[in-house]
């Protein structure tokens, strides 16, 4: 292990520049740093770009600081006593952590859907036409459309368009984390955040959001977390391997995974460690 | 494995099994059962016995050395006692028991013996009889009256008509009428004009006291005062002639009845609540008027020093409160557990708060009084009087006891149990429910708005069925803050603003204490006890029970996954 240690803040930073071109990027990560309560660091200076329209993937090992990564892009974070950032995340050539940055609205560019399905405890339809309804959307028949158009979109239409007034609760895990894809995608976000999306539910269920995901990504940036690394494999386009806080290596997913930069990036997707 | 049948369990493998520990839970539970069970039914049996029609006894009664003579009246109840204490109370008994058999009557005809209940030693009790014509009239004065009906007087006159009942009986119904009409006008009419006299009056004085008004404005106003005035007083002439009018109707009729030692005695219609003859009654008849009864108990106004007649103020003023309560103490209670909860820093200072209103829960409801008494009484509403209502002053209107405060001191009473509920609701609201909304783009006020109350409302509620069960059954504090032995009027009527929270009101509790400890007549107020405490408790369980079925629909609406 101790050979891994030496060489990763050297071999780290080199090589997170990919050949995408600027306006391509949908979000770029520069020498962000977080810490918790107290000062303990749970990332380190990481950098990188997430390319538009693409899905990424984080991948690592648990508490490698891949869902705190994720939780950065919208702010999320700020909900978590005593944490503090440095660097910043542009979006837009904007930094999200500026002051007078409005987080609520920040969140409606950029959605996201967490490990576990959280409906809320409303109608199908009130679950969708929620984002909606925040922004002041009343109009019955732009809700509609919009309801109709995401649960189309998150490939779930056929299956609740007759209990559309039925509690969403009553739905199986799987369809109610299409329903929260369904509500994401109605407030139309420029990115989309998956947070071990498919960890809660069975294989089919994994797969149809695995299809689904391979749908969105014509029209979202998608960037995806996941301890399952044939799941990167399937779905991302570029894949970011995290370590102990730390950027390890992010390439093309290909390249990550049939010919990896470092000798940690194989080990562990080799399955050696983590 | 060995199976042996006759192999006799030791205690120690007994109390290993955890047999005797479910036998302790049961009979725990079983007693708590048997408890409030037989609670509700000595409250049920001795509280609503009294509204039976019960058959009137007749008998004569000799007691050694003296001369017989006839009682009449209701058997209420017959106890066993030891002979010494009859020999010390005066009785001459000449029996060789210990123990002897005595009966309490109810005699009625409190004008002509004195006391409504008499006791009566059963051995000297002969010729036991229940007369058809014997009969028990209910009257509005001077308790039951038992006897029979000789005759019927017109404006003096006797009458002789074929059916002396029916004709009676006719009579009582006139009259009953005539009495109802009289209390529309009486309390209805005269009283909304003696309220806008008494508003005209105010405004009069308020006219006088404000010096800022120019001298042409106050004459305009004053003779505005005085027209308005004058029109009331007409309106009231008019009233006044109609009742008069009445009363001479309502006192036309009277009849005369012999008591049962013979003596006879006139009354007039007018006092005449009901009139039965039990004994010629059936069981379909007598419940038919056992309801009327309690109709009338739930429905009336009391009598007599509360000892007769219904309960509907106490249960009105009972139900105003508690509702008055909820509606200051929820709104309140829900905001303070929600800054609590989620806006406030986490810290020393939210723990000591916390403490706080943990130990206020704790704090003697009495002490509540005295500092509604010192606090809202004393202080606040002598402000308000002064700011206000000055017209009316010296004598008070929010600076005495009444509805307002009794509500407010009650809602502060409760307010602890309405905060930890709460605080106990939003704690539960899964944090991945407010990722989600926040996630969506909702402001924090947003998702505590849309998800998050919604979601903690049974808690809420919950809260709410604390507060109501432990302030519907406050009696100490309401003494000191508004709680009357008798109110003359409703605090909710037609004289505009409709809901008088300065009045006085009574209270199902207080009216307990009031028959059972401050009456005069214990015996025939001992049944309304009973009665009046089980209404308590059916009107608090009834107050819950709403809450409870609110509370699970909301539960049903916002049920949350287990996350």
């Amino acid at each position: 292990m101790k050979t891994h240690a030496i060489d990763l803040d050297s071999m780290g930073r080199k090589q997170q520049s990919l050949d995408i071109s600027d306006e391509d990027i949908s979000l770029s990560v520069r020498n962000l740093n977080l810490y918790y309560e107290g000062r303990k660091q749970a990332l380190y200076d990481v950098s990188l770009e997430i390319p538009k329209q693409r899905v990424t993937a984080f991948i690592g090992p648990s508490g490698c600081g891949k869902s705190t990564l994720l939780r950065c892009f919208n702010r999320m974070n700020d909900l978590v006593d005593g944490c503090e950032i440095d660097g910043g995340i542009f979006l837009d050539d904007e930094n999200i952590y500026q002051r007078g940055v409005d987080a609520a609205s920040l969140r409606r560019r950029i959605g996201m859907v967490f490990q576990k399905p959280n409906p809320f405890p409303k109608t199908i339809y009130e679950n969708v036409a929620y984002g909606l309804r925040i922004q002041g959307v009343n109009k019955k028949r732009v809700l509609d459309e919009a309801v109709e158009k995401s649960l189309r979109q998150a490939a779930l239409w056929d299956e609740v368009k007759d209990r559309l007034h039925d509690s969403a609760l009553g739905m199986s895990g799987g369809q109610q984390q299409r329903l929260v894809i369904a509500r994401t995608i109605a407030i139309e976000p420029e990115v989309l955040l998956l947070d071990e999306p498919a960890s809660a539910l069975d294989p089919i269920s994994t797969l149809k959001i695995e299809e689904l995901i391979y749908e969105l990504k014509s029209k979202y940036t998608i960037v995806i977390v996941t301890h399952n690394m044939q799941q990167a494999a399937r779905v991302s386009d570029y894949t970011a391997f995290l370590y102990m806080g730390k950027l390890i290596e992010f390439d093309t997913t290909d390249t990550l995974f049939t010919n990896p930069r470092l000798k940690q990036t194989e080990d562990y997707i080799t399955g050696r460690y983590g | 494995m060995e199976i042996n049948k006759d192999k006799k369990i030791t205690l120690k493998e007994w109390v290993r099994s955890g047999d005797p520990y479910v036998w302790i839970n049961a009979s725990a539970v079983s007693i708590s059962v048997v408890a409030v069970v037989g609670l509700l039914l000595l409250l049920a049996v001795r509280g609503f016995g009294h509204f039976w029609p019960a058959d009137v006894m007749e008998a004569e009664y000799t007691l050694p050395g003296s001369e017989s003579y006839t009682v009449v009246g209701e058997l209420v109840e017959t106890e066993s006692v030891p002979l010494e204490q009859l020999l010390s109370a005066g009785f001459k008994i000449d029996s060789g028991e210990a123990f002897i058999d005595r009966s309490l009557l109810k005699q009625g005809n409190r004008d002509v013996t004195g006391t409504d209940f008499v006791w009566v030693i059963e051995d000297y009790l002969s010729e036991k009889r229940f007369p058809d014509q014997l009969m028990t009239i209910e009257r509005r004065e001077w308790g039951n009256f038992y006897g029979y009906l000789k005759a019927i007087k017109k404006n003096d006159a006797v009458q002789s008509p074929t059916n002396l009942w029916e004709d009676f009986q006719q009579r009582i119904e006139r009259v009953l009428l005539i009495h109802s009409q009289i209390k529309e006008i009486e309390k209805g009419d005269i009283g909304s004009i003696n309220y806008q006299l008494e508003r005209l009056r105010l405004s009069e004085r308020g006219l006088a006291l404000d010096d800022s008004v120019p001298a042409a404005a106050r004459a305009a106003r004053m003779l505005d005062i005085e027209s308005e005035r004058a029109q009331h007083q007409q309106a009231y002439g008019v009233l006044q002639k109609k009742l008069a009018e009445y009363y001479e109707q309502i006192s036309r009729d009277s009849f005369t009845a012999v008591t049962m030692d013979g003596t006879s005695v006139e009354i007039k219609f007018s006092d005449v609540v009901q009139a039965y003859q039990a004994n010629r009654m059936g069981p379909a008849e007598k419940s038919l008027l056992y309801v009327k009864k309690f109709w009338e108990f739930l429905s009336d106004e009391p009598r007599e020093a509360n000892t007769e007649g219904g309960i509907f103020p106490a249960i009105f003023g009972t139900v105003m409160m508690v509702m008055l309560m909820s509606i200051m103490v929820t709104p309140f209670g829900v905001v303070a557990a929600v800054y609590l909860r989620e806006y406030a820093k986490q810290g020393l200072m939210t723990r000591i708060v916390r403490i706080a209103v943990n130990n206020l829960a704790g704090v003697p409801s009495i002490v509540y009084g005295v500092f509604g008494l010192g606090f809202f009484i004393y202080f606040l509403g002598s402000e308000i009087d002064e700011v206000l209502f000055s017209a009316a002053l010296p004598a008070p209107t929010f600076g005495t006891p009444g509805l307002l405060w009794a509500s407010l001191t009650l809602a502060l009473l409760t307010l602890p149990v309405v905060i930890v509920a709460t605080e106990e609701g939003l704690s539960r609201i899964p944090k991945a429910l407010r990722e989600g909304s926040l996630a969506l783009g909702a402001t924090k006020a947003e998702t505590l708005w849309r998800v998050v109350i919604p979601m903690a409302s049974p808690a809420m509620m919950t809260g709410l069925i604390l507060a109501v069960a432990r302030a519907a059954g406050e009696v100490a504090p309401l003494m000191l803050v508004g709680v009357v032995k008798l109110a003359p009027s409703l605090p909710l009527n037609g004289n505009y603003p409709y809901i008088h929270l300065d009045q006085k009101f009574m209270h199902l509790g207080f009216h307990i204490y009031d028959v059972g400890f401050q009456s005069p007549n214990v015996e025939s107020a001992r049944p309304l006890v009973y009665a009046t405490a089980l209404l308590l408790v059916v009107i608090i369980a009834l107050l819950n029970f709403s809450a409870v079925a609110l509370r699970n629909r909301l539960r049903e609406k916002y049920k949350a996954l287990d996350m």
